[in-house]
């Protein structure tokens, strides 16, 4: 660039008229005005005021919960990357990483279901490749309204199917296998859905790659897709809530072209392996001022652009439309000076084109010219460490008592109001119709509908196929496998914020358990409602802290994550949801635990202690239609326990099958491992279980979601084994029955409360959830 | 005897097709870039599964124009062996060297399910490992896998044994609920006149080993291995008999 004029007047004589109008269209606030114009020293060009807008706006900056986020711990022997970068990275040895993170796409989605849901595919898959790390796995985390909802039931399913859709149109193109994940539909969603996707990515410990700008000097290319008018002020939207002009912002959201993202990937990693890349940064919200402004700060250099050179897919764009475009599957990278026909070269072989349109400098500033004109001259330090920083107020909501004894007995009396202690002696004919009814719950009953729309087997990994606990994928070249899961519960974090966080690490790290992995690392996306009303910031605050205990307790540093906020509309908030994602290892890929057939004759357990713990459970809501009563306990070094001696019994080959019990209870837990899965044949058992007493209720018993435990079958060669693993733990072992037959049969005490056709539940569970 | 897999851009299931030719049936195998213009030292050509040039326009419609697909014409032409495996078959079908075309599924989603497949003939370069008849799991994985054709098409195809796989149910049986897209009778897979050409919509590469799911579409490879020794077989037998001579 060094036709480049030097910075001119033009800066200066263009001035700026900077109405509150002008500021409120851009989301800023007068005082972050003040700063901006007092970092800067003069007033701010229209590009840059844009530009601050995107890199201060709440998704881009964290400016609510930085100050939170900082308390989580990050670090560990196999962190080799921890947040701040596009994806989190963890080495599993063998010379292999594994990079991983989960983003938002709430916002759009709900404007747009179809392609909200797939450009968000489209950006965690780029953060990832981005590093240097093929994706292999896609996991989504989905809510909703309820979709037998009588007022909004057809919206929530016209939202499900829109978002199922996109999310397989991407995914699937692409070529990555969406393994797996959750979805939750609780009125809370209804006005604000939430889109949670994340991807992970294989890579070699040496060919990792950072969104760094180094080499003064250094050719700044632009390689994909067009840019074009879309997604202008993409990161400022989703940093607001929604209100009635929410649909008029269409415009906002971008289009996806997952083939393009597909050839992007491959040129990229192969320009990777050849050498010619120094650092690279995916542009996704807020496009090219992120990318370019970021990759500056982290290495110390500044960048410079020339718009002109940007490849346009409209004519007439502006610099300010240029620089906050949001439009998908553009990379920015920076190339080893001289090597820029090799890079384009890779490219072209994929049909893309790699531009040169900046340079490396040493001024620490992002400048931004075009034809030659400059435009925008910032400080990298003002857009990223410099932006505002708030410590908004946090108070808990009225009423909440700061005795978490007393706030437990208050809750207990409500629970028992709407379900008196008489009433939790459920007859056999109640049990029989509950069973029936949880089983057609929208939140408990099959997700075969949903996963049969996504290619789960391509690339030929997917040990574990989705329905089970974790996903699991193996890694060809070694004998290792990961695991992961998506986990989070807003009831619970609804009831009581920070054990609804610990509760949500330990419910993910259990179901890594389940399949046989280790827990090795955390990722986790906060969805929130709008942090300027103190009982959410307070929400988030002990959320954040919750989280970071479990994550201490079980060794699993958080390496990525992402904070959505202002998921509210017309004043309506969701339920705090952190959703958890947790990442676990196999060493040997033969000692993982699918769901399979049982075999008649093994033998049943339920490991962990069952409390009466009703509150907040699928069966209060969905039978009684509350969500009363308080969240379980957790017993932090119980929970842990219990996950070494499962992984301990599956590396040991020592357990048949292994399933979590919590979402629906114990009777939910075992019907669902009978059942049949991806053409394996179903299952039966017959149980004998004492009659519930003292403190414990039949419907506690049945359909409680204590955490802490897990149903685990076992060969009869094993039982003795497993039971002496089990005290060796301290955790309580017991024997519920044995697989045999084809119903599932429950005998309490004396009564036979339960016997059914597994087929006949089967069918009820897996027709429930399809439109 | 070496195996081709076309990588054409938007192919995602290149790499599972080389991987169960080079490591589980031990073969020799490379890639063909779809701007080749010969693939003159392959013995079978597979086209993979995938989404070629996104499938914009229709499914295969751009692929089947692109420069590697003459050669694969010349290849078939002079009887070589090309399989087009879901992508690749709809690819086969825009290029004409199969009948039909493949529609949307029926369901109007996206599908990806293991689906019971019943193998129609065994005397074929393709499925000689099979046993007459035999049921077996592979999976699917598509949008646009409904088989259609004109009348005098399919009376051809059942007439001359052109139809090499259908989805059948539990008991073995064609039936509607057994057909996972609209597929006109059950059609899973078809093979052309000259028995060289072969599409189907199942993917046997991702049934290769036991942890995966199923490893029924082992054979089918397996089938196509042993064709190629016993061609090489006859090919070496007359060699000998012009040494002795």
């Amino acid at each position: 660039m060094s036709s480049t004029p030097e910075p001119t007047t033009d800066l200066a004589t263009t001035e700026l008229v900077v109405t509150a109008e002008l500021l409120a269209l851009h989301r800023l606030t007068p005082e972050e005005y003040a700063r901006l114009r007092k970092l800067l020293g003069r007033t701010p060009t229209l590009v840059e005021l844009g530009i601050f807008s995107v890199m201060w706006s709440e998704h881009c900056s964290y400016k609510s919960s930085r100050v939170y986020l900082k308390t989580l711990p990050t670090t560990g022997p196999r962190v080799v990357q921890g947040p701040g970068e596009n994806a989190g990275i963890l080495d599993i040895g063998d010379g292999w990483c594994i990079a991983f993170k989960i983003e938002s796409h709430n916002h759009p989605s709900f404007i747009e279901p179809f392609q909200g849901a797939a450009t968000g595919i489209g950006g965690i898959l780029r953060d990832v490749f981005t590093m240097g790390a093929r994706p292999v796995a896609i996991l989504n985390s989905l809510r909703f309204g309820l979709p037998d909802d009588p007022q909004n039931g057809a919206r929530n399913r016209a939202l499900l199917d829109g978002v199922v859709r996109g999310i397989a149109h991407y995914g699937n193109a692409f070529g990555c296998p969406t393994v797996g994940g959750e979805v939750y539909f609780e009125d809370c969603y209804t006005s604000n859905p939430l889109v949670n996707a994340f991807a992970l990515g294989l890579v070699r410990h040496d060919q990792i790659f950072l969104g760094k700008a180094r080499g003064v000097g250094n050719p700044v290319m632009y390689v994909g897709a067009k840019t074009g008018r879309d997604g202008i002020h993409g990161a400022t939207m989703a940093s607001s809530e929604f209100d009635d002009d929410a649909l008029a912002k269409r415009p906002t959201v971008q289009v996806g072209d997952p083939f393009c993202e597909k050839l992007l990937l491959e040129a990229c990693l192969e320009a990777m392996r050849a050498g010619c890349i120094i650092g690279i940064q995916d542009m996704g919200a807020a496009g090219l001022t992120s990318s370019s402004c970021e990759m500056g700060a982290r290495a110390g250099t500044g960048i410079d652009l020339e718009l002109s050179l940007v490849p346009q897919r409209e004519t007439g764009m502006t610099p300010y439309e240029i620089m906050l475009s949001e439009s998908q599957e553009r990379m920015l990278l920076v190339a080893d000076s001289g090597r820029e026909r090799e890079v384009q070269e890779i490219f072209a072989k994929w049909g893309l084109a790699a531009v040169v349109v900046g340079r490396v400098t040493d001024t620490k500033r992002l400048r931004v010219y075009d034809h030659g004109r400059l435009v925008a001259d910032i400080a990298n330090a003002h857009l990223t460490d410099d932006a505002p920083r708030y410590e908004r107020p946090a108070a808990p909501p009225v009423g909440w008592l700061p005795d978490a004894d007393a706030r437990r007995n208050v809750r207990e009396a409500e629970l028992r109001n709407a379900f008196p202690i008489a009433a939790r002696h459920l007859s056999g004919k109640q049990i029989r119709t509950d069973l029936r009814r949880l089983l057609q719950s929208p939140n408990l009953a099959s997700r075969q509908w949903i996963y049969r729309q996504y290619d789960h087997m391509v690339r030929t990994n997917t040990i574990v196929l989705p329905g089970a606990d974790a996903a699991v994928i193996r890694i060809k070249e070694t004998r290792k496998a990961v695991a992961m899961t998506l986990d989070g519960n807003g009831r619970y974090v609804f009831i009581e914020p920070r054990l609804g966080a610990a509760l949500a690490v330990a419910e993910a790290c259990r179901n890594l358990v389940a399949v046989g992995a280790e827990p090795i690392g955390l990722t986790n996306c906060l969805n929130f409602a709008s942090p300027e009303r103190p009982e959410v910031m307070w929400q988030l605050r002990e959320v954040i802290a919750g989280m970071g205990e479990a994550a201490r307790a079980f060794e699993t540093p958080i390496v990525s994550g992402n904070v959505s906020l202002y998921n509210e509309t017309e004043g309506r908030g969701v339920f705090p949801t952190p959703v958890i994602g947790a990442v676990g290892l196999v060493e040997d890929v033969r000692t993982v635990l699918a769901p399979r057939t049982l075999p008649d004759g093994d033998s049943v357990f339920l490991l962990g202690t069952t409390g009466e713990d009703l509150g907040g459970t699928e069966y209060v809501r969905r039978l009684l239609g509350v969500v009363a009563g308080p969240a379980p306990a957790l017993d932090l070094a119980a929970e842990r326990r219990l996950q070494q001696c499962v992984l301990e019994g599956a590396r040991r080959r020592l357990l048949t099958a292994a399933h979590d019990c919590a979402d629906g209870g114990l009777l939910i837990a075992l019907a669902e491992m009978c059942f049949s899965a991806h053409g394996k044949a179903p299952s039966g058992m017959v149980l004998d279980l004492p009659e519930a007493d003292g403190e414990l209720s039949r419907a506690g018993f049945l359909f409680g979601e204590t955490p802490g435990r897990m149903v685990v079958v076992v060969a009869p060669q094993h039982t003795a084994e497993v039971v002496a693993l089990c005290q060796n733990y301290g955790i309580p072992s017991r024997l519920l029955g044995v697989v045999r037959g084809d119903r599932l049969t429950v005998a309490l005490g004396e009564e036979t409360v339960l016997d059914e056709p597994i087929a006949e539940l089967e069918h009820i569970w897996r027709s429930a959830l399809s439109f | 005897m070496k195996f081709g897999v076309v990588v054409f851009p938007g192919s995602n299931c290149d790499h599972d097709t080389y991987h169960v030719i080079s490591k589980l049936i031990g073969q020799p195998v490379r890639f063909i870039w779809h701007a080749e213009t010969s693939v003159a030292d392959c013995d079978v050509v597979i086209l993979p599964g995938g989404f070629s040039y996104g499938d914009y326009l229709r499914c295969g419609a751009i692929a089947s124009c692109s420069p590697v697909m003459r050669a694969v014409r010349d290849h078939a032409a002079h009887g070589g062996y090309v399989v087009g495996i879901c992508n690749g078959f709809q690819i086969l079908c825009e290029a004409g060297l199969l009948p039909g075309v493949l529609l949307r599924n029926t369901g109007l989603r996206f599908c990806c399910d293991f689906v019971r497949i019943r193998v129609e003939r065994t005397d074929t370069p393709f499925t000689r490992a099979y046993a007459p008849c035999e049921v077996i799991t592979l999976p699917i994985a598509h949008g646009e896998g409904n088989y259609y054709c004109t009348p005098e098409d399919v009376r051809r195809l059942e007439a001359t044994g052109g139809i090499l796989f259908r989805y059948v149910d539990a008991a073995g049986q064609p039936t509607p609920v057994a057909n996972p897209n609209g597929s006109l009778h059950n059609i899973a897979g078809i093979l052309n006149a000259e028995g060289n050409v072969l599409g189907l919509m199942p993917h046997p590469e991702r049934a290769c080993e036991e942890a995966l799911g199923s490893s029924d579409g082992l054979r089918f490879f397996q089938s196509l291995m042993l064709t190629l020794r016993d061609a090489e077989q006859q090919r070496r037998v007359p060699a000998t008999v012009t040494v002795s001579n």
